[in-house]
């Protein structure tokens, strides 16, 4: 039924289809953990991860990665963490080869593999990184967008002229795993964000070949409004409860009571 | 000569009811100080929040409520949250009546840089190429020379551009500068600058036609 199932939490290989049918629901894409979730991504994947800083980024699966100590992985993430939190992790383990990203400021270690030449970088501006995201989940194979012209960004890249403006192409991303944190979720795959920690979620959940959301809660089917769901089941095909989140704050500014 | 909240100030005067306006890392923040009460502004921040509150009360701190800068900060009434394509989308679209970002150079052909620093500091674009290359009204926000007293204000930027021909105009420690086709346009002195003061701050080509006002508030 979809690429989650079959693999998910219970499932014994001696289990013929039709039995596998009867006991495990079709549309069960809850695993158990993260671990279980991520069981068969290899060395050398390509992955997106959701959040902006550290806001909505899937820790659960940042951990299991750095458990797995799955190797040679290309991110595809808005930032790169910070130093011992987020994907700093994955950097300080040497488990990334190479990093698509917008603003990677607030990570020394990355900047540091970045100069040395140890890290492969790809730094876009963040429009495009999102809208390549977005072109992905709608099924379209590429943008174009202004972001970029004129600068390095543009260099080797198709131009055209729409009006008085110059666009660049730029292709949708194609990813074999999309990682996201969603806030709620039901086992249909259906999720729901909060606040803030939105920002790439939806769009990489939509984006990837195989998505695994990790969700603060596990709600039935129709407890979420239908009209409220950001992102339709169909797009999810792992889901899991993440516990015990960190949710670090990277600058946290205050007003002082008088 | 401003400090820092002098220069979000002189850019506040540029605000108008209604707006929609995205302020960038650093002095740009400081701008949301300066709305003249009663006026309705509302600030766009690029990681999917239209209508930015203040920063939160001590204990109230929400992790997943952070503006671009990656700072806590709260809701008003009538916030929506969106995602980064949508975000993106209204910025294209050319939606946000005003932007204002720091930089590192500017060049009186309106090119701005403020990404990267070859083999020195690389911290990457952001959201700064997009909102560049869409933004019609775009302000930029700096000090008018750098830690080593080179001028910032340039006939062509030496870094690596985040946009070109986009600048409107350059607010800074010493003036305010109109970006035309000629060159750069003084408009007026920040209080107690000289002209003279403000020629040998700018390598970039400086247009003066008559006498340039002091900066006034209201």
């Amino acid at each position: 039924m979809n690429k989650g199932v079959r693999a998910g939490p219970g499932w014994t290989s001696g289990l013929e289809d039709d039995v596998f049918l009867r006991v495990f629901k079709p549309m069960n894409k809850v695993f158990t953990d993260a671990l279980s979730a991520l069981h068969d991504l290899q060395d050398g994947t390509t992955l997106m991860l959701g959040g902006f800083g550290l806001c909505g980024i899937p820790e659960h699966c940042i951990s299991a990665l750095v458990q797995k100590g799955t190797r040679n992985l290309t991110c595809i993430s808005n930032n790169a963490g910070v130093d011992d939190f987020g994907l700093g992790l994955l950097l300080q383990n040497r488990q990334i080869r190479k990093m698509i990203a917008s603003y990677v400021g607030e990570n020394a270690e990355f900047e540091r593999q970045l100069l040395s030449g140890e890290l492969e970088v790809e730094l876009i501006p963040q429009g495009t990184l999102a809208t390549r995201c977005l072109a992905a989940g709608y099924g379209m194979p590429a943008i174009f967008t202004p972001a970029g012209y004129g600068t390095e960004v543009a260099e080797g890249k198709e131009t055209r002229v729409f009006g008085d403006k110059t666009y660049l192409l730029e292709t949708a991303f194609d990813a074999d795993y999309a990682l996201v944190k969603a806030w709620k979720g039901d086992r249909l795959g259906n999720l729901v964000f909060r606040a803030t920690s939105r920002n790439f979620n939806p769009l990489m959940a939509m984006a990837g070949k195989i998505t695994v959301a990790e969700v603060e809660e596990l709600v039935e089917p129709g407890a979420l409004d239908p009209d409220h769901i950001h992102v339709p089941g169909i797009y999810v095909h792992r889901i899991f409860v993440g516990t015990n989140y960190e949710k670090r704050i990277e600058q946290r500014t205050v007003r002082a009571r008088s | 000569m401003l400090d820092k909240n002098g220069i979000a100030r002189t850019i506040a005067r540029e605000l108008r009811d209604g707006y929609y306006v995205n302020l960038g890392i650093g002095i740009p923040t400081l701008v949301a100080n300066f709305i003249p009460n009663g006026m309705e502004v509302q600030l766009q921040s690029e990681n999917g929040l239209l209508g930015m509150g203040p920063f939160p009360w001590e204990g109230e701190e929400d992790p997943d409520l952070i503006n671009a800068g990656k700072q806590t900060i709260t809701t008003l009434p009538g916030s929506v949250f969106f995602d980064s394509a949508m975000s993106f989308g209204m910025i294209r679209a050319g939606k946000v009546d005003l932007t204002v970002l720091g930089a590192m150079e500017v060049s009186q052909k309106g090119d701005i840089a403020n990404w990267k620093i070859p083999q020195k500091r690389v911290k990457g674009m952001g959201g700064a190429m997009d909102l560049v290359a869409s933004a019609d009204n775009i302000i930029v926000a700096m000090m008018h020379v750098n830690k080593a007293g080179e001028s910032k204000i340039l006939k062509k930027c030496t870094l690596p551009l985040t946009g070109v021909g986009c600048v409107k105009k350059v607010v800074t420690e010493l003036a305010v500068l109109e970006i035309t086709p000629k060159g750069f346009k003084l408009l007026e002195r920040a209080p107690g600058v000289s002209v003279e003061t403000i020629k040998k701050a700018t390598l970039g080509k400086l247009i003066i036609e008559g006498e340039i006002p002091e900066m006034a508030f209201d």
